[in-house]
């Protein structure tokens, strides 16, 4: 326990009565011995939570995966929908100004649309502090890719790893754009990213700076929330702009744009979506709670 | 300590006193645990999935439940026979469901704790998830894990053998790979009669066309058949065609034209046993085969540079002889223990 966490207890009343009574005298004995102390600098040693939120955006626009035929355009002009889009957010670490870092152990999640639980991710004993940034992986590092069978978000059953050329689906954002030829059926989107191994590895690491003016202060007593936005139009957008008319460089298979696959293609769209200047991820706000 | 350890121990106390024989289950082992002599360390080691004898029952059962695959007629075992080194003897291509063939030859399933990659492109990294790979090709075991889980998850004796190993809770992919991977990883071959010659055991005796033989693979086979496992775990073009163009082999993976018609080395051990032979089963029998390294190599960008001689000829200069030495050295590869362990065999 810690001093900033008494100190918000003594002069935030609403926030003491949340604070179980045992736990509250644990943290006054603590701030006891803490007191005592001459050194005005000693580094807090708690933890708290931080709850990380996820919005799944289609430019401004909150994605749906309800909507029919042309939802939403992409930078290019082209219309499409959205079926499907699940990845995984893996190795979170917390990052202070002076340059020291938190990583979360064993932090792997998938993040699916469809599912509003997984949207939400729970972090508990981080160390208190002040952080100006967050770092992801977006995917699995290469290590977890050979580890055999696994558990939770990485158990292989989650329908996000492949078995001929093993490793996992880092994401996937599958849906429909207008036919090429009027009359004809929709053409299906299939963008499955992944590959671990060189030159085609898919694995990137975003840092996402904090918003201007703000930190992500973690105390003892309160549980910050991290707002994070993925703007699905990046994935199209980027270095390498993807226009689902003109289709050079992917397979045609009927009328899909199939991404799928380690190769150049899952590159370019990783690539896309990672893009350190203006990538699919960012935090769009902080509550302080 | 175990209990069964302990009974083990009232056991040999008890036979110690002197007390006559009374019927008792054997003790029950986990084939394929040791650590042969003459091969290289483990890279499914031990302790990543301990072994013991209820998983690798466990294991066992579901490698030769044809439940596994999505119309229940095809199980592990139907393509990987214990008798044939568990490949599928006498099949170029194994059937799937509904009949199905597949494409490559059914490879052999030994001494797979020590393969740093497996299938015949190296597209499975480990043990564990490897067999997600036949699981779900629709030309072979056609079935999804959802699905497959759900019907163990239905068997009531399933759930019972899961639960007193894995405690309570559902079979999960977790829980089924761990316990499949207990059973092939304890394929280890390593008593054959060329086993006993390099250990100095009894029964250790080639006579002189097969020590001739030994001299000639160790010569011109071993860059690539290497180590006592018989494979350097590698990917080579041995020169069977000058174009891929229906299986480019380890360049279905990697997407570099340099790996274009590379296949993995398999090991020679019980190689007499796992007839036809090379990825798409061409041929038919072992001299057939050795034949092919000495004039049948094919040129190509790719093709191993082992099989290039100085002077720009292709493959190993073998005379007929020397070949016939090669096939005769080859039979002392085979493990007939390995062959006949009553543990490996389907479960009655």
């Amino acid at each position: 326990m810690k001093r900033a966490g008494l100190r918000t207890q003594l002069f935030n009343p609403m926030q003491s009565l949340k604070v179980s009574s045992l736990v509250l005298s644990a943290a006054l004995v603590a701030a006891l011995f803490t007191g005592c102390k001459k050194d005005k600098d000693a580094t807090p040693t708690g933890a708290g939570t931080v709850d990380i939120e996820f919005e799944h955006t289609v430019g401004d626009v909150d994605l749906d995966l309800t909507k029919s035929k042309a939802a939403y355009k992409t930078a290019a002009g082209d219309s499409f929908r959205v079926t499907r889009f699940i990845y995984y957010v893996s190795n979170v670490q917390f990052n202070k100004a002076d340059g020291s870092s938190y990583k979360v152990p064993n932090s792997y999640f998938l993040v699916n649309e469809a599912n509003a639980i997984t949207k939400h991710l729970a972090l508990a004993d981080i160390p208190t502090g002040n952080y100006n940034s967050l770092t992801f992986t977006i995917g699995v590092d290469s290590a977890r890719n050979v580890s055999g069978a696994q558990t939770g978000a990485l158990d292989a059953s989650n329908g996000m790893f492949w078995s001929w050329n093993d490793g996992y689906i880092f994401m996937k954002l599958d849906g429909k754009t207008p036919p090429l030829t009027a009359g004809a059926p929709e053409g299906g989107l299939v963008f499955h990213i992944g590959g671990f191994r060189k030159p085609y590895s898919t694995i990137r690491t975003v840092t996402l700076p904090m918003p201007s003016g703000v930190l992500l202060s973690v105390l003892s007593d309160h549980s910050p929330e991290l707002h994070l936005k993925a703007d699905i139009l990046k994935v199209f957008n980027g270095p390498n702009p993807i226009s689902f008319t003109n289709r050079t460089g992917y397979t045609r298979v009927i009328d899909t744009m199939n991404g799928a696959n380690p190769g150049p293609n899952s590159v370019a769209v990783a690539n896309n979506y990672a893009n350190p200047a203006a990538g699919m991820f960012s935090i769009e706000h902080v509550h302080a709670n | 300590m175990p209990f069964s350890r302990c009974l083990f121990l009232l056991l040999v106390l008890l036979a110690g006193c002197g007390l006559p024989d009374v019927a008792v289950a054997p003790v029950q082992t986990v084939p394929g645990t040791g650590q042969p002599r003459n091969f290289p360390a483990m890279r499914y080691a031990l302790a990543g999935n301990p072994p013991d004898a209820a998983t690798f029952a466990l294991g066992r059962r579901l490698f030769y439940d044809p439940r596994l695959s999505s119309d229940s007629t095809v199980s592990c075992g139907s393509c990987h026979q214990q008798f044939a080194a568990f490949a599928q003897a006498g099949h170029r291509f194994s059937h799937g469901v509904a009949g199905r063939l597949g494409s490559r030859n059914a490879p052999a399933l030994q001494n797979l704790r020590w393969k740093q990659s497996l299938l015949w492109d190296g597209g499975a990294s480990n043990l564990e998830t490897m067999p997600l790979a036949p699981l779900t090709n629709p030309d072979e075991m056609d079935e999804t894990l959802p699905h497959l889980l759900a019907k163990l998850n239905r068997d009531a004796e399933y759930r019972r053998q899961f639960a007193a190993i894995y405690g309570p809770g559902a079979i999960d992919s977790y829980r089924f790979l761990r316990a499949l991977a207990q059973f092939t990883a304890s394929f280890t071959s390593a008593n054959a009669r060329y086993d006993h010659y390099v250990r100095g055991e009894a029964g250790g005796v080639l006579d002189a066309a097969e020590l001739r033989g030994l001299a000639l693979v160790r010569q011109h086979c071993q860059p690539c058949h290497a180590t006592d496992l018989f494979s350097d775990d590698s990917f080579r073009n041995n020169g069977l065609d000058r174009r891929f163009p229906r299986d480019s082999g380890r360049a279905h993976i990697t997407r570099d034209g340099r790996d274009a018609g590379r296949f993995a080395v398999p090991s020679l051990r019980n190689v007499a046993l796992t007839a036809p032979y090379m990825h798409d089963g061409r041929f038919a029998t072992l001299p057939l085969a050795v034949a092919h390294y000495a004039g049948g190599v094919q040129p190509s960008l790719t093709l191993d540079p082992a099989l290039r001689r100085p002077d720009g000829t292709l493959g190993i200069a073998l005379s007929a002889q020397e070949q016939a030495d090669i096939v005769a050295f080859l039979s002392t590869l085979t493990d007939a223990d390995f062959g006949r362990d009553p543990r490996l065999a389907e479960p009655r």
